[in-house]
């Protein structure tokens, strides 16, 4: 009964604030949608707790959906650790996304609309996450792309708003094609879509192939990859990324959400979901591998140089889904959803604490338009100094433990495109710790580029949305810490209890293994890309220079003395640090550095800042044809040929023929007596002809 | 000459013809065509009475005192309506009656 609470409690605020939001009002909606995923949130960290602790898997039967040949399916949810971790993430995120937005869309006048929608999401995610079936996992899949499109589109005024919602969709329309292509090949292969059934059989399957245009393909690759495909569309994986940014337009509580910490990690889900299915194929594997690691610098170079805050954070919630594809191509299937587990919490954070600065500057985005408001909003800045220093992965906060775990296990694998990502997601640290690292810089600190009027007025949310920032600050500081030995350490076996596939000896057992110099990379990249990015941005900062170096001589003492990984890190954080000083003390530093930097390496900054082009390749490859070939049909398929000759041409036809039968009647009246005689005399003449009327 | 049903039907002929010729003709007034008209019955009458003489059968010259009342009141029904039409339109004039052009 529980379990049905979870799914559908947020399906009933959904109705009534859909339906009767005009009737009762928006107060009551908000509290209503709000209130109904809260006791959603709460219940499933019940569920979360029961379902770790006891052990306990559950089966829920809702109701029956399918019968037909072979082909059955029910409405049911299956919840395991896997579901669980995904329920506490989705309903948790969610109703503090509900709270948060009871501020931030204050001045809005469609609020039951809007949150009617977030009850939408929350819904056709949940579905997502506790079904036990492929078909109901695409009814869940196809739901949160819905709501998504919606509440792009929820400002349904701006045309860039609606741009950005239809390309969400059709982009994800290309990946759940592979989704979907993908359930059909699970089918032809077990004769089922029940999880239980699929992964009780798939080993199977091990050696079936499946035959196309007359070749043979290992069956159960080309069953993963098209999952995949699915999945890289959901997860704006590289090729089918482009939406996610754009999706930007919508309100930023719902990127906090779908864009951040609920929506695009499903397809890590999924993945994770089938890893008995993946774990068959290394070279879908490998695939995914690949395809997470350019993902992730890809994103985190574009990344680099954006001036929209919520851009910023778009393009760093792309590179961690990067992050986490990587986990998943190299086995280590628990690093993938403890990243995804964390990063919900400070990517969430992240975007709620750019919400509150946009809030705050009277909804704006542009970064060059900020600076210097941590004296105005310090609960905003601090939780956004707690966020980055998550997302970078400073020892002891969350971020540390997931991404430091996935950058390892990638050194560990030996898996082809292993090396390949471990290099890749390095540099990516380094550009996460350098852009994050700017957005706070020109954000909060530094002389405002505000007008007065902005700056003056420059405000902290109403409860409603600082809380929420507080209880996912609170996640961000400590949700790594405290779960890391369930996800991903010894306790992983009794914590996934079958949900994934774990065993030891495997990746994650020898990500803990790996030689210091791997262990040491991710921080020397953060901490490279903070000194960076404190140049760039920061240099003028007054700090006393020799305390700085004390501390760096003092520091690398420590190391020397204790040769314990966590001195080395002060060492190097030191070292950085005091280095920055002495620049800055020499004068090295200017405030034009980014500006010269951008025109020193004018190509490479205008392919980053075009986003590697990506969008105008796809115009010139996919949408310009496709807009010829449509407007071929359009001209000459359904214009000159079917209402040619249907419709269009027998009027004309008529018409033409009318025209010309209309000449012939002048009005005169004789013409018509005429007429008639001379036709009398015809009848008469043909009657004599015929030898009269005998 | 003794004068035969030819020469009946001959005069019937012309007289015909001429009413046709009045109908097609005339440019001017729609009197004139109502006259073709009666022209013409005139011409059957003749035709009929003709043949009702040299025949010895009473029935045509009947039809012609039939077609005689025909003619008067279609011709009294065709003035009632040119009167009207010229209230209205102000013109009998035959090129001026086109109303029904396409």
């Amino acid at each position: 009964m529980i379990f049905k609470f979870i799914v559908f409690l947020p399906l009933v605020g959904f109705l009534i604030a859909g339906i009767f939001g005009r009737q009762i009002g928006d107060r009551a909606s908000m509290l209503l949608t709000s209130g109904l995923v809260s006791i959603a949130g709460i219940l499933s960290w019940f569920v979360f707790f029961d379902v770790i602790a006891g052990g306990n898997q559950h089966s829920v039967h809702v109701l029956s959906w399918v019968t037909s040949g072979t082909l059955t399916f029910d409405w049911a949810f299956h919840i395991d650790t896997l579901t669980a971790v995904m329920l506490i993430v989705v309903n948790t995120v969610s109703a503090l996304v509900h709270w948060y937005s009871m501020g931030y869309m204050e001045e809005d006048p469609h609020k039951p609309r809007f949150f009617a929608y977030l009850s939408l999401f929350t819904f056709a995610m949940l579905m997502l996450v506790t079904s036990d079936n492929l078909v109901q996992m695409f009814f869940g899949w196809e739901g949160v792309g819905l709501a998504s499109y919606l509440l792009i589109g929820f400002w349904y005024k701006k045309p860039s708003a609606n741009a950005a919602a239809i390309k969400a969709f059709v982009v994800n329309r290309v990946g759940d094609f592979g989704f979907a292509l993908g359930i059909y090949a699970v089918f032809l292969l077990v004769g089922s879509v029940e999880f239980s059934t699929i992964f009780a059989r798939i080993g199977e399957f091990e050696t079936a192939t499946v035959s196309f245009l007359g070749t043979d393909y290992h069956a159960i690759t080309v069953a993963a990859l098209l999952l995949f495909v699915g999945a890289m569309g959901k997860s704006a994986q590289l090729g089918l990324h482009t939406w996610l940014p754009d999706a930007m337009e919508g309100p930023t509580p719902v990127s906090a959400l779908i864009h951040a910490a609920t929506m695009v990690t499903a397809g890590v889900f999924l993945v994770a979901r089938f890893s008995p299915l993946f774990d068959l194929s290394p070279v879908a594997l490998s695939v995914v591998t690949y395809v997470g690691a350019a993902t992730a610098l890809f994103a985190a170079s574009v990344g680099l140089v954006q001036n929209d805050i919520k851009r910023v954070i778009a393009y760093s919630t792309c590179s961690q889904l990067g992050y986490m594809f990587v986990a998943l191509g190299v086995t280590a299937y628990g690093g993938a959803i403890f990243h995804l587990f964390t990063h919900a919490f400070f990517k969430a954070l992240l975007f709620l604490g750019a919400g509150s600065v946009i809030h705050a500057m009277h909804h704006e985005q542009d970064m060059r338009k900020m600076g210097g408001i941590y004296k105005k909003i310090p609960l905003t800045y601090i939780v956004m100094i707690i966020g980055t220093l998550a997302i970078t992965g400073v020892p002891f906060l969350s971020g540390y433990y997931s991404k430091d775990l996935i950058i390892e296990a990638a050194y560990a694998s030996s898996a082809p495109g292993a090396q390949f990502a471990f290099i890749l997601t390095v540099v990516a640290a380094l550009m996460t710790s350098f852009y994050s690292w700017r957005l706070i810089f020109l954000t909060f600190h530094g002389q405002t580029r505000a007008d007065n009027h902005t700056f003056d007025h420059a405000h902290e949310g109403p409860a409603v949305m600082t809380i929420p920032l507080i209880i996912l600050a609170v996640g961000a500081l400590a949700a790594g810490g405290y779960f890391a030995n369930s996800f991903i350490g010894d306790g992983r076996f009794a914590f996934w209890n079958g949900a994934l596939v774990t065993s030891a000896g495997d990746v994650m057992d020898l990500a803990h293994q790996v030689p210091k110099a791997v262990v040491w990379a991710p921080f020397i990249a953060m901490i490279l890309g903070l000194f960076v990015s404190a140049c760039f941005y920061r240099p003028h900062v007054k700090m006393s220079a020799i305390a700085a170096f004390g501390l760096a001589v003092a520091a690398t003492a420590v190391l020397v003395l204790v040769p314990s990984q966590y001195a080395g890190y002060a060492a190097v954080a030191a070292l950085a640090l005091s280095a920055y000083v002495l620049f800055g003390a020499w004068g090295w530093l200017s405030n034009d550095l980014p500006s010269r930097t951008a025109a020193t390496w004018s190509g490479l900054y205008a392919f980053i800042l075009n986003k590697w082009y990506f969008d105008e390749l796809y115009n010139y490859i996919f949408v310009r044809p496709a807009f010829w070939l449509g407007k071929i049909f359009w001209k000459k398929g359904d214009e000159a040929t079917i209402d040619g000759f249907g419709p269009n041409g027998v009027s004309a036809l008529v018409a033409g023929v009318a025209a010309r039968v209309r000449k012939l009647q002048t009005g005169y009246v004789y013409h018509y007596a005429f007429a008639m005689i001379i036709g009398l005399a015809l009848v008469v003449t043909w009657f004599m002809m015929q030898g009269g009327a005998h | 000459m003794t004068v035969g049903l030819g020469h009946y039907l001959t005069v019937a002929a012309i007289l015909f013809v001429f009413g046709v010729f009045g109908i097609f003709l005339n440019r001017k007034n729609v009197i004139i065509i109502l006259m073709s008209i009666e022209l013409m019955l005139l011409a059957v009458n003749i035709n009929l009475v003709a043949f009702s003489t040299f025949q010895g059968d009473m029935a045509g010259q009947v039809l012609a005192m039939f077609v005689l009342t025909v003619a008067a009141a279609e011709a009294a029904i065709g003035l009632a309506i040119l009167v009207v039409y010229f209230r209205s339109r102000g013109s009998i004039a035959v090129e001026d009656i086109n109303q029904m052009k396409g």
